[in-house]
């Protein structure tokens, strides 16, 4: 019982948080920048930051992740990290030769207040960026928000340092694909090409993050979103943003600069949520579905009613970020799953407001907290058991204590391995979905099961 | 719409200049916005009455990111939109920090949208340029004037030197330009002559001189600014000229601070040795 000193009865808890259902912004900035072909993300700061956001983004993905630190020392504290910027920079094109760096801020050089834009613009006046190559930023304090704004920042600042106009229209739809899996990221363009949609998607962690072994070490993969195209997304027909947390800041900005429209979703996680998807896709680029996506939907569909009594009525407690936690709760729902504790890490004004909405449906209450933590998650579990669990790693103290089966969605899983390879967005990625939850919950039943009611075909 | 904003030593004057400034604008029917980037959250004082405003980091504090801009803003003499981003109570905290946060807040919620139609932003920052905080006024995008408020005594001088390297360095990367040095007299000899050859020097100019007189300090004891307080008296006809200057002027440039042995020869030549 690793988790015994957690009580049953909820008390008022203002100013502490235990097992935070969140980490620091620049885990989210660096993930958003590794989605960039030829890119190197920088920390500026101390190097512990960039030493602890490499490392857990390294047992996440199971890859080597290459991040660059500015090495504040107390003497950087003190008189500002300008120096140390503009050295790195120099010495990174010099001895990497990234085609882009992207330069994310910690707590520290927040604190201190360094202007990194004018640290850029002074190492391009200087002459240590080379030419063609780019230096671009995003503000990520760690104590606003979550890794999910750090993602959210630096989509902003791809964006913000690279977009431009030509004022001639180039026909694509670029896509924000959210905080997700190389997989997902795969997955969505394989929809968009299955959909004869030409599209930007960025950032795309595909090939980056889940990459082969072919015995060469590249230290920047033939993967990613390629400059040029970051460029182009300001001569776009429209934007959709997946995850309205994690990607709807850079939509709104090109709508903004460049009067591309913006179109805000949900993840295209379960089956409603990847029809909208579909039909916004369909719609932005006038195009119209295709049977090979009809198949896929009908195959969704079919799984589903053929397992719907093993999921019926079953209770969930979820724990993840505001975006994927939105589409599973909806996806829970149109399988008959009840949802009834459900906390996120990140603050968001209308994330609460946007579940009580989506689960009246239910008839029941449900338990939704904003920002909440997994501590208070295993309060309410205490006090109405569940079924399943569904959110990353850390929920696996949790199922021990308890005895509830586990599904690992969202990030970190550090135990785990499938998420950078198999989707959980778009109809497969239903599938996929099902299929392990389906197996959690059929393991329970055959290992709980009576020797008299020991099922053969289930 | 134009973002000025106003540095200078701590006690010269600030407050009490922009604000009257303010209110020669306002007068002008200009609409103009004022936030106060000083802890110590004074800067709007007689432009709204009394030092009565939830500050924009309080309110931050006690409702979490959930800040409506009405809790914020409040309004001041002639139409005048106040806020103050305040901060930590002396010895704790980072004050710097809070400007920053106060600053992406105001962005954030919108208060200098188009729908608010503003002509003016005035930053009112506290003492020298200490720390990255205080520099939040001048990254691009944001002040894109500043004004230096000085006086004919070698530290009000050697601040405003210095707060032009700060210019200095952000004037390189951006658009921040300098547009003059605003003399709050305190009757120091030579003081006008001084002043505006120290102008000349960072290659700026004295924009106006403003003599020291009682009315201020009697119009401050009341709240209120001196145009609202005796609109007729000479002192607000100063800050009416003022403000048609700062409304007019034309002139910005990336100072050139001087060296400490310039800036004390400066002194040796027009001030107290002659």
């Amino acid at each position: 019982m690793l988790l015994r000193h957690t009580p049953k009865e909820i008390t008022g808890r203002e100013a502490l948080v235990i097992n935070p259902a969140k980490t620091c912004q620049p885990i989210g900035a660096m993930v958003a920048a590794l989605g960039i072909e030829g890119c190197l993300p920088h920390s500026h700061g101390s190097q512990g930051c960039c030493a602890y956001h490499r490392s857990t983004l390294s047992r996440h993905y199971k890859e080597p992740v290459m991040a660059a630190t500015s090495s504040f020392t107390e003497g950087a504290s003190v008189f500002g990290g300008q120096a140390n910027l503009l050295a790195a920079i120099q010495t990174i094109f010099a001895l990497y030769n990234p085609e882009v760096i992207a330069v994310h801020t910690t707590c520290l050089s927040e604190t201190i207040g360094d202007d990194v834009p004018q640290i850029a613009e002074k190492a391009r006046q200087e002459g240590k960026v080379p030419p063609g190559k780019h230096v671009i930023n995003a503000s990520t304090p760690s104590y606003v928000g979550s890794h999910v704004t750090g993602f959210s920042n630096m989509c902003l600042g791809i964006v913000k340092n690279l977009a431009v106009k030509t004022g001639k229209r180039n026909g694509k739809i670029n896509i924000i694909p959210g905080f997700t899996e190389p997989s997902d990221m795969e997955e969505i363009k394989r929809i968009c090409a299955m959909m004869k949609v030409p599209v930007i998607l960025f950032p795309d962690t595909s090939g980056v993050l889940n990459g082969p072994l072919t015995g060469k070490y590249l230290m920047f993969p033939k993967a990613g979103t390629p400059v040029e195209e970051l460029k182009a997304t300001g001569d776009s027909r429209a934007t959709l943003a997946l995850g309205e947390w994690a990607s709807a800041d850079a939509a709104k900005y090109l709508d903004s600069a460049f009067k591309v429209p913006p179109v805000i979703l949900d993840l295209p996680i379960g089956l409603s949520a990847t029809d909208r998807f579909v039909d916004a896709l369909r719609k932005a680029a006038g195009v119209t579905v295709p049977a090979s996506v009809e198949f896929e939907r009908g195959q969704l569909l079919d799984v589903m009613a053929d397992m719907h009594p093993y999921l019926y009525g079953k209770k969930v407690a979820i724990a993840g970020d505001p975006d994927q936690v939105t589409a599973l709760a909806e996806f829970f729902l149109v399988l008959g799953m009840l949802p009834v504790h459900i906390v996120t890490g990140t603050p968001g004004k209308r994330f609460e407001e946007r579940i009580h909405k989506m689960t009246g449906t239910m008839g029941r209450p449900v338990n939704v907290k904003c920002p909440g933590d997994m501590f208070l998650l295993h309060q309410w579990i205490k006090n109405e058991p569940v079924d399943l669990l569904v959110g990353n790693t850390y929920l696996k103290y949790i199922a021990r204590d308890e005895d509830i089966p586990l599904v690992r969605h969202g990030f970190p899983i550090l135990d785990r391995i499938g998420h950078s390879y198999f989707p959980t967005v778009g109809y497969k990625g239903g599938l996929r979905l099902i299929e392990k939850i389906l197996t959690a919950l059929m393991d329970r039943q055959d290992r709980d099961s009576t020797e008299t009611g020991f099922e053969l075909v289930m | 719409m134009r973002k000025i904003a106003i540095y200078g030593k701590g006690g010269i004057g600030k407050s009490t200049t922009t604000q009257n400034t303010v209110a020669g604008l306002a007068e002008m029917g200009r609409r103009v916005m004022v936030v106060g980037c000083d802890p110590k959250a004074d800067s709007t004082r007689l432009l709204l009455g009394g030092l009565n405003q939830k500050t924009v980091l309080d309110t931050l504090r006690e409702e979490g990111e959930d800040v409506d801009l009405e809790d914020i803003l409040l309004t001041g003499f002639g139409g005048t939109v106040c806020t103050e981003s305040g901060g930590p109570e002396p010895g704790v905290g980072c004050a710097g920090r809070g400007i920053i946060t106060s600053i992406n807040l105001l962005e954030q919620l919108g208060a200098y949208k188009e729908e608010q139609n503003l002509e003016y932003v005035f930053y009112d920052v506290l003492g020298d340029v200490v720390c990255g905080g205080f520099a939040m006024p001048m990254r691009e995008g944001k002040a894109q004037e500043i004004y230096i408020v000085v006086s004919g005594e070698m530290m009000a001088m050697y601040a405003a030197n210095n707060i032009c390297k700060g210019i200095l360095k952000f004037a390189e990367a951006g658009g921040v330009r300098l547009g003059g040095l605003i003399c709050n007299s305190r009757k120091v000899d030579n003081e006008e002559e001084m002043i505006t050859q120290l102008a000349k020097r960072l290659g700026t100019r004295m924009i106006h001189f403003v003599p020291r007189d009682n009315m201020v300090q009697r119009a401050e004891i009341n709240r209120k600014t001196v145009i609202e307080y005796d609109p007729s008296h000479p002192q607000a006809g100063e800050y009416r000229a003022l403000a048609k200057k700062i409304e007019d002027n034309g002139m910005f440039v990336i100072p050139k601070p001087l060296p400490m042995e310039e800036l004390e020869k400066l002194l040796m030549d027009f001030g107290i040795a002659n």
